[in-house]
C-alpha cells in the first residue's frame, strides 16, 4: 500500500470534511468531476452538498470564501492552476489578507494552488506564486515537499484561523509516494533538516527539495557532506533553523523554482547576511529559474528551472570559494 | 364585505409606510448633516485622508438600510452614510473612524468610509469596486449551509462598478447559487469624473441584469417614496426565495467624488434636470404636502440631529488616537506564525 502526494491532498480534504462540519470545498470542476487534477475525486459523492462546482470566476470564488469564513465556515478553495490565482489576486491580497488586521475578525480560508512546472505545461500552467503571496502581510504560505507534509500541512491549513496559500507542486502529484499517511507531524512554521552535512547548507522547498537531495548525493563521492534544509512554509520562514545550519556549515546556497527577482531565496540570503554575517565562510549564493516566462518545450524547460545537475554545479562552485 | 376586510389592512399598511418614511427621512437628514460636519472638519484639517459624501444619494441609501432587518447583511459603499445609520451604525462609530479614534471599530487601522463590523453583518468595504458583492454571497451561502434561512444581503455599488469583473463574477455567482442578494445600483451619472457615456453602452444599466438571469427593477433615486417601495419590494422578493435582485436608481451625485474634488465636470444641464433634484428637498416637500410634518417639526428634527452630531464629535475629539508603541503590529491572528519584522 502506498499513497501519492496527490492522494494525500485528497485524503486531507476528506479528513477535514469528516472532522469539521464547517469545512466545504469550492472551485472549478471540483464537484462530481473531481477536479482538473483529481484532488477532490469522489469527495462530492462522499460529502453531498459540501463540494461545489463554481463558475470560472476566481475573484468571486475567493470573495465568497471570505464571506463564508466571516460567517464561521472553513472554506477550501481550489484555483485550478496557481497561474489563474492572478485573476483572484485582489480578493486574496486585499480582502482575505487585510480582514483580520482591519477588523479583528479572523479569515480562515485555505486557497489551494496547484503550482510549479511540469514538462510541456508552458507559460500559463507552470508558475510559482509563493513569492508574490509571501510579500503580502496577512497570509500564510505553505510549500510542502513530501507526501506526509502535503497531508498534515493541509489539515493544519484548514485548522488555522488565517488565510493560507497552500502551494502544492504539480510535479510531485504522481512522482512522490509514501508508505502511509503520518499520524504526527512537525508544526507549520518549523523547517526540517532533511539531510545532515558539515560542508554547506542548501535551503530549499517544495519540488526543489528533491533536486537538491539528488545534488547532495552526487557530491558525496567527492567527499562533500551537504546539509539540506526544507523550509516547508515560506511564510513564516524558520530563520532559526536556517541560521543554525549555516552556523555549522559556513556556506549557504538557496534554491527556488520561482523567478529570480526578489523572492524566497533572496529573503533567506538577506536574513543570513544581516543576522549571521559572521557565520559565513563564503558569499551566500542562490539559484532560481531564469527570468523569462516558463517555456513549453521540455528541452527549454529543463534548462529554465534549477535541476539536480545545475544545483550540483552551483554547489561545487560555492564549495571551492 | 371585501371592503371591510381590506380596509383595516390598507390603513395599517399606510400607517406603517408613513412610519418608515419618517424614519428614513430622519436618517437622510442625520446623514446629510453628519457628512457636512465631516466636510467642515476636513476643510479645517482635522481629518486625515479623504472625506466622501453621499449628497444626493441619501434617499436610496436610507431606503436600503431601512429595508433590511437585524440579522441581514449590508455591504455599503462610499455614499452610504444614511444607509449605514439606518442599518444600525452609530454616529459615534462613524465619527471615530473619520477622526481616527482608537476606540472606533477600525482602531485607526483603516479610516473614513472603510468601516464596519463583519460579525454584525455590516461589512467594511475595500477600495476595489465590486469586490464586496461576492463576500456578501459567501455569508449568504454560509447561512444556507447552516440552515439559517430568511436573511437577505444587500450590496451597494455605482454605475462605475458595473464595469468591473468583480461585479460580473459576483452577480453571476449569486444567480447560479440563487442567493438572496439585493444589489443596489446607484447610477449617479459619474464614476469620479467619467460620464456614463464612457462607462457603458447598454440602453440602461437595468439591462445588465437580464444577462445574468437576475430580476431587476428601476426607480427615481431622488424620490424617497420610490426608493422605499422599489428597494423594499426587492428585499421582500429576495427574502421570499426568488433569488438575487438588482435595483437601479437614477440620480445625480450633488458633490465631488470626495471633498478634494470640485466636480467641475458635471454637466450643468443635468443639474437642472429632474435627475439633479435634491432628494432631501423632495422628501421634505412630500412630508409637508402629506401633512406628516410641518416646517417647525422639520426644524426641530434638524436641531436634534445637529446636537447628536456635535455631542458625538466632541466626545470623539477627546478620545485617544492609536499609539504606534502599543500597537500590535501583527496581520494574522495565529500569534506563533507571525514573522514579527520590525
Amino acid at each position: 500500500m502506498s499513497i501519492t502526494y496527490l492522494e494525500a491532498i485528497r485524503e486531507a480534504q476528506a479528513q477535514a470534511l469528516r472532522d469539521d462540519p464547517r469545512v466545504f470545498i469550492y472551485g472549478q470542476d471540483v464537484g462530481p468531476f473531481g477536479g482538473a487534477h483529481k484532488a477532490t475525486k469522489n469527495l462530492a459523492k462522499e460529502f453531498p452538498g459540501r463540494v461545489l462546482d463554481s463558475p470560472i470566476s476566481e475573484d468571486a470564488i475567493v470573495g465568497l470564501a471570505v464571506g463564508a469564513a466571516i460567517e464561521g465556515m472553513r472554506p477550501i478553495v481550489e484555483m485550478q492552476f496557481a497561474d489563474f490565482s492572478t485573476v483572484g489576486f485582489n480578493q486574496i491580497v486585499n480582502q482575505a489578507a487585510t480582514l483580520f488586521w482591519r477588523t479583528n475578525v479572523p479569515c480562515p480560508v485555505t486557497v489551494r494552488l496547484p503550482f510549479g512546472g511540469t514538462s510541456g505545461s508552458g507559460p500559463f500552467h507552470s508558475q510559482c506564486m509563493e513569492t508574490v503571496y509571501a510579500h503580502y502581510p496577512g497570509l500564510i504560505v505553505m510549500t510542502p515537499a513530501t507526501v506526509e507534509d502535503a497531508y498534515s500541512m493541509l489539515l493544519e491549513a484548514v485548522a488555522i484561523d488565517d488565510p493560507v496559500i497552500f502551494c502544492e507542486h504539480k510535479f510531485l502529484y504522481y512522482h512522490l509516494k509514501a508508505e502511509k499517511l503520518p499520524s504526527e507531524a512537525l508544526p507549520v512554521g518549523k523547517a526540517r533538516i532533511v539531510r545532515e552535512g558539515r560542508d554547506m547548507t542548501i535551503v530549499t522547498y517544495s519540488a526543489m527539495l528533491h533536486e537538491a537531495l539528488e545534488a547532495a548525493n552526487e557530491l558525496t563521492p567527492e567527499g562533500w557532506e551537504v546539509e539540506v534544509v526544507d523550509l516547508r512554509s515560506v511564510k513564516p520562514i524558520d530563520t532559526d533553523t536556517v541560521m543554525a545550519s549555516v552556523a555549522r556549515t559556513g556556506r549557504l546556497l538557496c534554491v527556488g523554482e520561482a523567478w529570480p527577482w526578489g523572492g524566497v531565496t533572496a529573503e533567506i540570503i538577506a536574513r543570513v547576511s544581516s543576522e549571521g554575517y559572521g557565520l559565513l565562510d563564503a558569499p551566500p549564493q542562490r539559484l532560481n529559474a531564469k527570468d523569462t516566462p516558463v517555456p513549453y518545450h521540455p528541452n527549454l524547460w529543463a534548462a529554465h528551472r534549477p535541476t539536480a545537475r545545475a544545483i550540483t554545479a552551483a554547489a561545487r562552485k560555492l564549495l571551492r570559494l | 364585505m371585501l371592503q371591510t376586510v381590506l380596509e383595516p389592512q390598507t390603513a395599517e399598511k399606510a400607517a406603517l409606510f408613513r412610519e418608515t418614511y419618517l424614519a428614513a427621512y430622519r436618517f437622510m437628514l442625520l446623514a446629510r448633516l453628519l457628512d457636512d460636519k465631516f466636510a467642515a472638519l476636513w476643510r479645517s484639517g482635522r481629518i486625515h485622508g479623504g472625506v466622501f459624501l453621499g449628497r444626493g444619494q441619501e434617499a436610496l441609501s436610507a431606503a436600503t438600510g431601512i429595508s433590511l432587518k437585524k440579522g441581514d447583511v449590508f455591504a455599503p459603499l462610499i455614499r452610504d452614510a444614511a444607509g449605514r445609520l439606518a442599518f444600525g451604525e452609530t454616529v459615534l462609530d462613524a465619527a471615530r473612524t473619520y477622526l481616527g479614534s482608537a476606540r472606533g471599530p477600525m482602531g485607526g487601522r483603516d479610516g473614513n468610509v472603510h468601516r464596519g463590523k463583519p460579525k454584525e453583518g455590516y461589512l467594511p468595504m475595500i477600495s476595489h469596486l465590486g469586490a464586496m458583492i461576492s463576500v456578501v454571497n459567501g455569508i449568504l451561502l454560509a447561512r444556507r449551509f447552516k440552515n439559517h434561512a430568511g436573511t437577505v444581503g444587500a450590496a451597494s455599488i455605482g454605475d462605475g462598478a458595473t464595469s468591473t469583473g468583480a461585479f460580473h463574477e459576483a452577480l453571476n455567482q449569486a444567480a447560479v447559487e440563487k442567493l438572496p442578494l439585493v444589489l443596489v445600483v446607484a447610477n449617479n451619472h459619474y464614476a469620479y469624473s467619467t460620464p456614463i457615456s464612457r462607462q457603458f453602452a447598454c440602453r440602461d444599466l437595468a439591462d445588465k441584469a437580464a444577462g445574468y438571469g437576475v430580476e431587476v427593477d428601476s426607480m427615481d433615486g431622488t424620490d424617497l417614496n420610490a426608493c422605499l417601495e422599489t428597494v423594499g419590494q426587492a428585499v421582500d422578493r429576495a427574502r421570499a426565495g426568488r433569488g438575487p435582485q438588482m435595483v437601479v436608481a437614477t440620480l445625480l451625485r450633488l458633490c465631488g467624488h470626495g471633498e478634494h474634488d470640485d466636480a467641475g465636470y458635471i454637466d450643468p444641464e443635468l443639474k437642472k434636470s429632474p435627475v439633479g433634484r435634491d432628494c432631501q428637498k423632495v422628501a421634505e416637500d412630500y412630508l409637508i404636502r402629506q401633512k406628516w410634518a410641518d416646517p417647525a417639526t422639520l426644524a426641530t428634527w434638524r436641531t436634534e440631529a445637529v446636537h447628536k452630531i456635535e455631542e458625538a464629535i466632541a466626545q470623539v475629539q477627546r478620545e485617544p488616537g492609536p499609539d504606534p508603541f502599543t500597537e500590535e503590529w501583527r496581520a494574522i491572528s495565529t500569534q506563533r506564525l507571525n514573522e514579527g519584522h520590525e
